[in-house]
């Protein structure tokens, strides 16, 4: 069962993440982000991290790519256009991500002593999750709630317009 | 029963499909989008050794990733924003201007 969870659902993540970077039309790619995202969460229930997985469809399935298809449309973005750019990105880029690829996997292959994932395997519960974060993790938690609010003044400060269009745009 | 090797060769397969999306796409929204699929990809590598270690701080790790994302997405759509207001392209090679 875990076998047949985990092929259907790592084989829709990498079709999804695939089909982000044959897609030309930017709405294309982010619908298939949510698929890639989705199954991802699938994928965290299956390692028992079920807060994870809620968070995972409700943060970035939900609030993230809602706010990436929100800006296509806004921005009535069209098809991509090819430029002398990206062929050099090709030749150099491809080899690159091929060797860290490579390197990587045989890190992981010839690692000893990782172990294996069962439907059994205890699930890390929320109540276990909150002990740790809010006892041991407090002053982060609390970072990056200022983290937040200062994104939130940011993103209302640079999409407004006026104020920082007279420096950019000449 | 999977071995947790299968999850992080995953996470490293999306983390160069990231890599390879911010490389040869030419949107800036898409090249964005492919660093969502990076950070996705190592969230899952974080969740694999918590699983693997059984703790709890992995999974919390993957919770600051996804905060952090969030930060960063609201900031950097803002910037695609104010980009489009000044120049009309999303085409990333036309956005030249520190360019040497």
């Amino acid at each position: 069962m875990h076998l047949i969870l985990f092929i259907v659902f790592a084989g829709l993540c990498l079709a999804g993440a695939i089909n982000l970077l044959l897609q030309t039309h930017p709405i294309n790619s982010a619908l298939s982000l949510v698929v890639v995202m989705s199954s991802l969460a699938v994928l965290y229930l299956l390692l028992g991290a079920e807060f994870l997985a809620a968070a995972q469809i409700i943060v970035y399935a939900g609030a993230i790519m809602v706010l990436f298809t929100f800006v296509v449309m806004l921005l009535n973005a069209g098809r991509e256009e090819h430029t002398m750019g990206s062929g050099v990105a090709r030749i150099l880029g491809f080899p690159a991500v091929a060797v860290i690829l490579g390197v990587i996997a045989t890190v992981i292959l010839k690692a000893q002593g990782l172990g294996s994932a069962a439907l059994s395997d205890p699930i890390t519960s929320t109540e276990d999750l909150s002990r740790v974060l809010f006892r041991e993790l407090l002053l982060p938690f609390e970072v990056t709630s200022v983290l937040i609010l200062i994104a939130i003044l940011g993103a209302v400060a640079l999409a407004r317009p006026g104020g920082d269009e007279r420096r950019v745009g000449k | 029963m999977i071995p947790l090797s299968w999850y992080l060769l995953l996470s490293a397969t999306l983390f160069s499909l990231g890599v390879v999306g911010f490389l040869i796409k030419r949107n800036l929204i898409t090249v964005f989008m492919s660093i969502e699929l990076m950070l996705n990809g190592v969230n899952l590598s974080f969740v694999t050794f918590a699983h693997q270690w059984h703790l709890v701080k992995g999974q919390i790790f993957v919770f600051f990733v996804m905060v952090v994302a969030a930060a960063e997405a609201a900031v950097g759509l803002a910037i695609i924003i104010a980009v489009f207001r000044a120049r009309s392209t999303l085409a990333v090679d036309r956005i030249d201007l520190m360019k040497l």
